[in-house]
């Protein structure tokens, strides 16, 4: 379907015809279509998914465990419950990283304290403690613990706090509380800011005002919200090294305890995903005066862009740095482009994913010569639909929360040559004849941040859209 | 008593009696002197606890407080590794005693436990060869776990204590709406407003109001009487303490209405400003004392 405003929006209306009123009245909320000279993508977001619809969502369990502090490799991360929530999300997201599994590093092991009916019944604080000391037997290499609270924990009132306080005292070791049950909030979304706020609370209140400038060099600085899945962080982190820059500090993916304490003594704080980190940049703003700065490191147009835009915070040592770095891998991104572009040129994407990727990876694909011409968020704010104003076209479509039938239909309806999602949605469009790749994982590849990144990428691309099994997908008596 | 069941089997009909009714008014007392009667009548019984203090069957048992099924189960490990004969007691006239217990106060969830301990009961065959199973539950039914003897298949007979006093009679206003909730779910039925008198002024007449108001009867009145305390002090029941006394009487009394109770009734709940209207009426409240609302003593 060639996308028009008009018959974009025709077939908004078709979709949802088939909801009931009250349904149809506030899902048509959550979706529009982008018109050239609109400066915001003003549909609705971050509220209560209708109940009936298959959402796409997480719980707050899930932003907190499963993002921001599952990848903190040197600390155990107990998912503290009934055993589910730890099984399923047990071994991370891809989030990679350099150590010795159970020795220093933890992250693809799964801890949780299996809670049982009577720790409902009798309270789960003295089993919390117990497991605490285990750990401590069992792995005294671990830098501290975190408590990642299931739904039970909040209903029944346990005072984990408590629990960490003490044995935290008792290990001299960091042991945080949060409070991320499932039920709070309406995706997972707060479970980022609960998350970001316990690291305020319990990590930075923590480190006194002298210790927190300690051997404060003039290039430091952190990257925020990059999680390493493929080994994302990586390739970012060499170009910001190569610019002249000292990271110290990567949040979260392969990251430390050490390393989120070195973060209060940096210059810039340079954050990828904005939806999950922003509360502890704004906050390391406000207190420690550390400026912060957006970047994207999809494909060669942005990372020139957020090269300069990073090294613009630093004097001419640095500007000439970024300088060197965009020139150094020129000619190799040209190389991809000009292997890559003749086979993707002009196909067309449709995106539903999480975190910043809904409008971050738009550039990575025009570089390819490829246009995206519906996206959305799972989880997103106000906030992030005005910053995906700048990325996308007239007539592309915006969902916001999409359910499950709404994006098998826009999808049939558009008939667009790739779309990247998450695993749920993946065997259901590669069944309607459609390329696929999640973009969440990877598809198990990456990474595709950073210039290594996008050759990675534009491979992927190529290999799911040119696949020869697609021209087969027909029956020979039905061509 | 015998009976055709929802199979058309000729079976031991089985009555489950609950007493609710706001704390410290006497249900615990009530009910354990009130099945004392029961069991001298030659009815087969069994006390259910519910409530996390576990002090339903002292004055049956005349123990402190008898191990508790959740209690012997944390230790156990689970439920699952309890027998039946772990946790059910026989005291005074064989009635059989079982404490649900909970966790101390402030932690946990007492009310899953509630639901858990009933649970296992029935798995393992308590109800058994049974006149009366009577529930013994904490005073407001603050969660879904409370009301677990009032859900389907569990109490059909709720019976509220109360007395003149204005917020006992507003839990059992409360407990009514709980009722009301269930009745059509399940078919659990009031049968009745027991007042265990406080000798607040008009009191019998102001209970009997109430009950005509939510649709049910008082179905006794008991007077106060220190024997009771005596009794208590023994870790017994009037009946055992001093079976000729008054008290005991009425006790039996009590007893012999329940045995014959065929009031059973969807009760109809009040509001808060019929409540209040009532209190005036029995001059208990005076008329537009709005004013008085909110102001401290000059």
């Amino acid at each position: 379907m060639n996308l028009t405003v008009e018959n974009a929006q025709k077939m908004i209306d078709d979709v949802l015809s088939v909801y009931p009123e009250k349904s149809r009245k506030k899902r048509s909320k959550h979706l529009g279509v982008h018109q050239e000279g609109n400066d915001t993508c003003d549909v609705k977001s971050n509220v209560k998914s209708l109940p009936g619809v298959m959402t796409i969502r997480g719980c707050a369990y899930a932003g907190s465990k499963g993002v921001v502090w599952g990848p903190i490799k040197d600390m155990i991360h107990i998912s503290h419950g009934p055993v589910g929530c730890g099984q399923y999300s047990w071994a991370s997201r891809r989030n990679y990283y350099i150590g010795t599994t159970g020795v220093d590093t933890f992250v693809t092991m799964q801890f949780t304290s299996d809670f049982q009916e009577r720790d409902i019944v009798f309270g789960g604080d003295k089993k919390l403690a117990q497991i605490i000391d285990e750990i401590e037997t069992l792995f005294p290499l671990n830098h501290g613990t975190t408590i990642q609270s299931e739904c039970p924990i909040g209903l029944i009132g346990d005072d984990i706090e408590a629990v960490a306080k003490a044995k935290g005292k008792e290990y001299n070791k960091t042991i945080v509380p949060v409070r991320c049950e499932g039920f709070r909030g309406v995706s997972q979304s707060l479970g980022h800011h609960i998350a970001n706020d316990t690291v305020r609370d319990w990590v930075f209140d923590k480190i006194s005002p002298e210790e927190a400038k300690a051997g404060s060099g003039p290039y430091d600085v952190a990257i925020i919200g990059d999680y390493n899945i493929g080994g994302d962080a990586w390739s970012s982190r060499i170009l910001l090294e190569e610019m002249g820059l000292n990271v110290v500090a990567q949040w979260s993916g392969d990251g430390t305890l050490q390393e989120l304490r070195n973060t209060p003594k940096v210059r810039l704080n340079i954050l990828h995903c904005y939806r999950s980190m922003n509360y502890i940049s704004r906050h390391m703003e406000e207190k420690y005066g550390i400026p912060w700065v957006e970047y994207n490191f999809f494909g060669p147009s942005k990372i020139e862009a957020s090269l300069r835009k990073i090294a613009s915070h630093f004097d001419q040592t640095i500007q000439d740095g970024a300088e060197r770095v965009i020139a150094k891998y020129k000619p190799l991104m040209q190389a991809v482009i000009d292997r890559y572009r003749p086979r993707l040129e002009g196909k067309t994407v449709m995106l539903y994913v999480g975190g910043l990727r809904p409008r971050h990876v738009i550039g990575a694909y025009e570089d390819l010569g490829m246009k995206v011409v519906g996206t959305g968020y799972e989880f997103g704010h106000n906030d992030d639909y005005k910053r995906t104003a700048e990325y996308v076209k007239d007539g592309t479509v915006l969902y916001d929360d999409v359910t499950g039938y709404e994006f098998e239909k826009f999808v049939e309806g558009i008939q667009p040559d790739l779309v990247g999602s998450g695993i749920k949605e993946k065997y259901v469009f590669q069944k309607m004849g459609i390329p696929f790749r999640q973009m969440h994982s990877w598809d198990y590849s990456g990474p595709y941040h950073g210039y290594d990144g996008f050759a990675i990428f534009a491979r992927d691309m190529d290999m799911a859209i040119n696949n020869p099994v697609w021209k087969m997908t027909k029956a020979p008596w039905k061509r | 008593m015998t009976g055709v069941d929802c199979n058309g089997k000729e079976r031991d009909l089985m009555r489950q009696i609950a007493f609710y009714g706001k704390g410290g008014i006497g249900k615990s007392t009530t009910q354990q002197n009130t099945i004392a009667c029961l069991a001298e009548m030659g009815k087969r019984i069994m006390i259910v606890g519910c409530d996390p203090k576990a002090d339903s069957t002292r004055l049956i048992l005349h123990s402190k407080c008898q191990d508790t099924v959740l209690s012997l189960a944390a230790e156990a490990g689970s439920v699952e590794d309890l027998e039946l004969e772990d946790v059910l007691l026989k005291g005074w006239k064989d009635i059989k005693c079982v404490e649900s217990g909970g966790p101390e106060p402030g932690v946990g969830c007492a009310g899953r436990g509630v639901i858990t301990s009933i649970n296992f009961l029935e798995e393992n065959g308590a109800y058994e060869g049974l006149d009366y199973v009577a529930y013994d539950v904490l005073g407001d039914v603050v969660c879904g776990g409370f009301a677990m003897p009032i859900r389907e298949n569990k109490a059909q007979e709720i019976y509220i204590v109360t007395s003149g006093e204005m917020m006992a009679m507003y839990a059992a206003n409360n407990i009514a709406k709980g009722i009301l909730k269930y009745a059509h779910s399940g078919g659990v039925r009031l049968g009745g407003l027991i007042c265990n008198s406080r000798n607040t002024d008009c009191e019998a007449e102001l209970i009997q109001e109430l009950a005509r108001r939510l649709n049910t009867q008082m179905i006794h009145y008991i007077p106060r009487d220190n024997v009771v305390q005596h009794a208590e002090l023994r870790r017994m029941t009037v009946l055992e303490y001093d079976p000729n006394c008054a008290q005991a009487a009425e006790y039996r009394a009590l007893a012999e209405k329940i045995e014959a109770n065929t009031m059973k009734t969807i009760p109809t709940p009040i509001t808060m400003d019929e409540l209040e209207e009532l209190l005036i009426d029995f001059g208990i409240m005076e008329v537009g004392d709005e004013s008085i609302v909110g102001q401290a003593k000059a």
